[in-house]
């Protein structure tokens, strides 16, 4: 029911509204909820609507981390 | 698909396994509620399970909203479309959820009620919009994560003024269905459905916040580790919670802090409590009545609560007698403890609303997890 997945914005058309785009796929969604995103952002869409932004950053963090993890233990 | 894919890796892992089996003391038994049914799901689809040690026990929550939703509620809705010739309208997954009479939204569909299953809350009131002469309603249910896109939805058939559109609302609140876990006597008095730490919700949180949360870590000296729905997250999430329980600590942590921040979405959290209030009270599935956890229509609003417009009244209606998803719901069983689990009880045909959606402890276990209760045995 959560169900939600990161998707692109490639267009925005207006206010409100925007193109995501996921895997090849585009889809137009609400954007009301989430008025600071911009093209190029990567937003969470649930239900039509995009519910928050995905911070880069930290997803580039935790990323590091595992790649680390990853990393020792194949040293060991 | 970027962000879903490197949260899948298996390589990791196994490295998160063993970093688990590390540090997790041989000498205790750890015991973590997921709450969210997405968990759930990437706990079995994924094998998580596997990947842990004997003495680490994950407890399924309640936080799968069409498994919480009673039957009194679904009859409603039928009610609305067999007897008062309403277009109804909800998410996919509410369709075959049972009701009384043997009935389900599918099931009266095929007896001629217009049920629509529709993707967006949006979509429902654009239905509105192209059929003037119809009543259309929108059930709508879901915890935090889908109530903003039902209350903007309301909001713009007020400023449009559409008239033949309203809102079945039994939206329900995730901090107060785990305060009342956590006040259960079986957790509390029991001690049979002991709770180590919670993996707190995914997506409820990126519109509540981490905050909501920091009430349970220091009222109950329960750990919460917020994560997110992909087996990476959710493995991490266990690690850090192990390192709470073994380090004696009792915090509020963020693993999925590429989506989840304290605050959580605003703008959401504003449109929420424009449209939307408490409920004094509202009766979950397997947990009972439940104060303060649900949510209803502001009267500025009321001309589209579909309660008020078509004056329903809510009858309380008990579950099959043998079906344990109350008890499942609770933590304190598991599905392969019911009687009703892979006999009468499929995906295909469910007798309890845990067999229904795809995040219900049931659904999860049979589709992913039976063959795991039978033993190897060389031929």
């Amino acid at each position: 029911m959560c169900l939600a997945l990161p998707a692109r914005i490639v267009e925005l058309q207006t206010a409100d509204q925007a193109v995501v785009e996921l895997g090849g796929v585009r889809k137009s969604i609400s954007v009301a909820l989430t008025p600071e995103a911009r093209v190029g952002d990567y937003v969470i869409v649930h239900v039509g609507h995009a519910i928050g932004l995905l911070d880069a950053e930290e997803a580039e963090k935790t990323l590091a981390l595992f790649a680390e993890m990853a990393a020792a233990e194949r040293a060991a | 698909m970027k962000y879903v894919d490197e949260f899948r890796s298996g390589e990791v892992a196994q490295a998160l396994s063993r970093r688990i089996a590390a540090e997790a003391d041989p000498q205790r038994r750890y015991h973590f509620m997921e709450f969210c049914g997405g968990h759930t799901h990437a706990i079995s689809r994924y094998g998580i399970a596997e990947l842990l040690p004997a003495n680490l026990r994950m407890i399924h929550g309640p936080g799968c909203p069409v498994c919480v939703l009673p039957i009194g509620r679904i009859d409603q809705a039928i009610a609305l479309a067999l007897e008062r010739g309403v277009v109804l309208c909800t998410y996919g997954d509410v369709m075959r959820v049972p009701a009384s009479e043997s009935l389900s939204l599918m099931r009266a569909k095929a007896r001629g009620a217009d049920i629509r299953m529709v993707y967006s809350a949006a979509d429902a009131l654009k239905l509105a919009r192209e059929n003037p002469e119809r009543e259309v309603v929108f059930l709508a249910i879901g915890f935090e994560t889908t109530t903003p896109p039902t209350a903007l939805v309301i909001r713009q058939a007020q400023a449009e003024a559409t008239p033949n559109f309203s809102v079945l609302c039994n939206h329900v609140l995730t901090p107060s269905a785990i305060t009342h876990i956590l006040e259960s006597p079986e957790v509390r008095q029991y001690g049979t459905v002991p709770i180590d730490g919670f993996v707190g919700p995914a997506h409820v949180s990126i519109v509540i916040g981490a905050q909501p949360y920091e009430h349970f870590a220091q009222e109950y000296r329960k750990p919460v580790v917020i994560a997110g729905f992909e087996p990476l997250d959710v493995m991490q999430a266990i690690w850090m919670l192990v390192r709470q329980v073994n380090e004696g600590r009792a915090e509020v942590e963020n693993e999925f802090s590429r989506a989840v921040t304290r605050e959580g979405n605003l703008a959401a959290q504003a449109v929420v409590s424009q449209v939307f209030e408490l409920r004094s009270s509202f009766e979950w599935r397997g947990l009972g009545e439940v104060p303060y956890s649900a949510l209803k229509i502001r009267p500025a609003f009321e001309r589209f609560d579909a309660e008020k417009r078509f004056g329903l009244v809510y009858r309380s209606v008990p579950d099959h007698k043998q079906c344990e998803c109350g008890a499942i719901l609770r933590g304190v069983k598991r599905p392969t403890d019911c009687k009703l689990f892979g006999t009468v009880c499929t995906p295909e045909t469910p007798m309890g609303s845990c067999m229904v959606s795809s995040e219900g402890a049931c659904a999860a276990h049979y589709t992913y997890g039976r063959f795991r209760d039978i033993p190897v045995v060389a031929a």
